[in-house]
């Protein structure tokens, strides 16, 4: 499911890319191709391994193994010709709370030594603007709500042009006005052909923005593409509403497959109709067959439909459901 | 794809320009601006206090005490005096073991790193940075103490440990070469401080371990046992700025300090890079 592979030009591209703390293995030789002016949506449960591999990829953590090539370049050797063309917010903002959001920016685009001076105090507007801050750009930080410390951190990121923009977890206390702002900011940046590569443990604010998708799961990698490509990986499931609920359960099993099992979530909702009876469709079998068989055994069909696991079906079958954090 | 020519170009003075921004985060920081009143405030206090008892008691107390009812510039070189066990270890402890540790705490580490700042030049800023606090703290004590000294006590000429008199003239000189010598004092503390504000993410357990440092320099250096490392710690010329009261001024002390000095600061320079420029920034 990588995509095209080696013919779309990558904006990042890692290869085994491996980080172990102590005996502790948090990134597991993942490959990693997120191609250019994609909206590309990295998700994972909490303790996934997503922020470190943000950390990893921006250069702060070293990878303890695997090739990591940003905006066409290999990093961490390239590191400070990359790190300009990126904005990035990494776990949250993190700012000085006795400077002011504008005080603030002004000192993050400081330390950028390719940042030109001579636009900073306009840059800084614009990007406050961007962000809806203009207001309260003059407070103080140790003043801003989680919401607004998210948003200059958002800010930051959109400093200067970027190429590449990383975003973790950016609707973290962000309130729905909140969130669907940074949906329109997004779009927005990808109009001006920004690859945005977005974390997040939110299926819906995936699904809602993004062009590409990889799945983390205890620090593997378990699935990567087009959003389409892994909606197509989602099993197809029957479903027979039928009064007859027995007599089903015993032709689909004499057809092979295995009735009322609830694969994922969507199963679930529907076996819980008593009227229904479920089953995953096995590869290569005709959906025709099963109606012809149930009506030729006398089950009186009320309905039949062939479903397609939703990508929230597939998030949780590929890391698990519950609460109990990865690892 | 050529990736040279439509590379972002670097500022030239970027270090400067991040050099400036440090400082004025430092400077406009309340704490920075307290620490500096509290120190300024250390002549005022000697002074008033020898003010209202020396028209009563004279002749108590300590011998350098007294000589400043006498001759109002002496405040400034007796506050430095008791200050430099102390009061400018713990400023300066603050200041250093804050430096890396702070910017992790409060989340801005990696933002900097990210920018990318450079972990070498942010390393070099910070400690330029506590450096140019050392010399604004000691600047503050002396300061404060000559205003003080010149508003309360008589100015005259000054006579020297060695015996001899200088005018007003050669006796502020004299002070400036003792705050200068002060300020260098406090440089090995000050890398000290970075290197180990490069290993915690905690900026107070790493202002402690800085001030405890010095603190512990000084207990070994009153140990009469220890007489052979003396020579060593970096607090074992703190008081010997007396050499700069003699005529002719004796530059030995001077230079042995600084020599010393420079010796911290290269080799705890050189451990903070070693952490630094490999540390996973984490926080």
């Amino acid at each position: 499911m990588t995509g095209g592979g080696t013919s779309v030009e990558l904006a990042i591209e890692t290869q085994g890319l491996t980080k172990r703390f102590g005996s502790q293995t948090v990134v597991d030789e993942i490959d990693l191709a997120v191609p250019r002016g994609s909206v590309f949506g990295f998700l994972g449960p909490n303790g996934s391994g997503k922020t470190t591999t943000i950390r990893v990829l921006l250069g702060l953590a070293a990878a303890t193994d695997g090739e990591i090539r940003m905006l066409g370049r290999e990093v961490p050797r390239h590191l400070s010709e990359v790190l300009p063309r990126v904005g990035a917010l990494v776990e949250g903002p993190g700012f000085y709370p006795y400077l002011s959001g504008a005080a603030n920016l002004k000192r993050l685009d400081i330390a950028d030594r390719y940042a030109p001076s001579s636009t900073r105090r306009a840059r800084v507007d614009e990007a406050l603007e961007r962000v809806g801050l203009t207001q309260a750009a003059g407070k103080r930080v140790h003043a801003y709500s989680l919401g607004m410390k998210q948003r200059l951190g958002i800010a930051n990121a959109l400093l200067t042009p970027r190429e590449l923009i990383v975003l973790d977890e950016p609707t973290n206390g962000l309130d729905p006005q909140g969130t669907r702002e940074v949906r329109n900011l997004v779009r927005s940046l990808t109009a001006e052909g920004t690859t945005v590569f977005v974390s997040s443990h939110l299926l819906a604010e995936i699904e809602q923005m993004c062009t590409h998708a990889a799945v983390m799961r205890t620090g593997r990698l378990v699935a990567q593409g087009t959003l389409d490509e892994l909606r197509r990986a989602g099993r197809k499931t029957v479903v027979v509403l039928t009064p007859d609920r027995e007599r089903t359960h015993r032709v689909l099993e004499g057809l092979g497959l295995v009735p009322g099992e609830p694969q994922h979530p969507t199963l679930q909702r529907i076996t819980d109709d008593d009227r229904a009876v479920g089953a995953p469709l096995p590869e290569g079998m005709s959906p025709d067959v099963i109606v012809a068989t149930l009506v030729k055994e006398g089950v009186r069909v009320n309905g039949f439909a062939v479903e397609r696991a939703n990508l929230e079906d597939l998030f949780v079958a590929l890391t698990g459901e519950g609460f109990d954090v990865a690892q | 794809m050529s990736l040279s020519d439509d590379s972002p170009r670097a500022r030239p003075f970027a270090g400067l320009s991040l050099l400036g921004s440090e400082l004025s985060v430092l400077f406009r920081r309340r704490r920075t601006i307290a620490m500096l009143i509290a120190l300024a405030a250390v002549p005022i206090l000697i002074a008033v206090a020898v003010r209202l008892s020396s028209s009563r008691a004279q002749g108590r107390g300590p011998a350098f005490l007294d000589q400043i009812s006498q001759n109002g510039l002496f405040v400034a070189t007796v506050a430095l005096t008791i200050s430099i066990p102390l009061f400018l270890p713990l400023t300066v402890g603050v200041v250093a073991g804050d430096s890396i540790a702070g910017e992790a705490s409060a989340g801005t580490l990696r933002y900097l790193l990210v920018g990318p700042a450079g972990r070498v030049r942010l390393l070099v800023v910070k400690y330029l940075s506590a450096a140019i606090f050392c010399l604004s703290a000691t600047v503050a004590v002396s300061v404060a103490g000559a205003v003080i000294g010149i508003a309360l006590f008589p100015v005259g000429p000054v006579t020297l440990l060695s015996g001899d008199t200088i005018g007003v003239g050669e006796s502020v000189l004299r002070s400036l070469l003792i705050a200068a010598y002060i300020c260098v004092s406090l440089l090995g503390l000050c890398a000290i401080g970075l290197f180990i504000s490069t290993l915690t993410d905690v900026p107070v357990g790493a202002m402690a371990a800085t001030v405890v440092a010095a603190v512990v320099s000084q207990v070994l250096d009153a140990l009469p046992q220890l007489a052979w490392l003396h020579p060593w710690l970096f607090s074992h010329y703190w008081l010997s700025f007396a050499d700069l009261l003699r005529q002719p001024i004796e530059w030995g002390s001077f230079g042995d300090n600084a020599l010393l000095q420079l010796g911290y600061l290269v080799v705890f320079s050189a451990l903070a890079y070693g952490r630094f420029s490999t540390k996973d920034v984490l926080s």
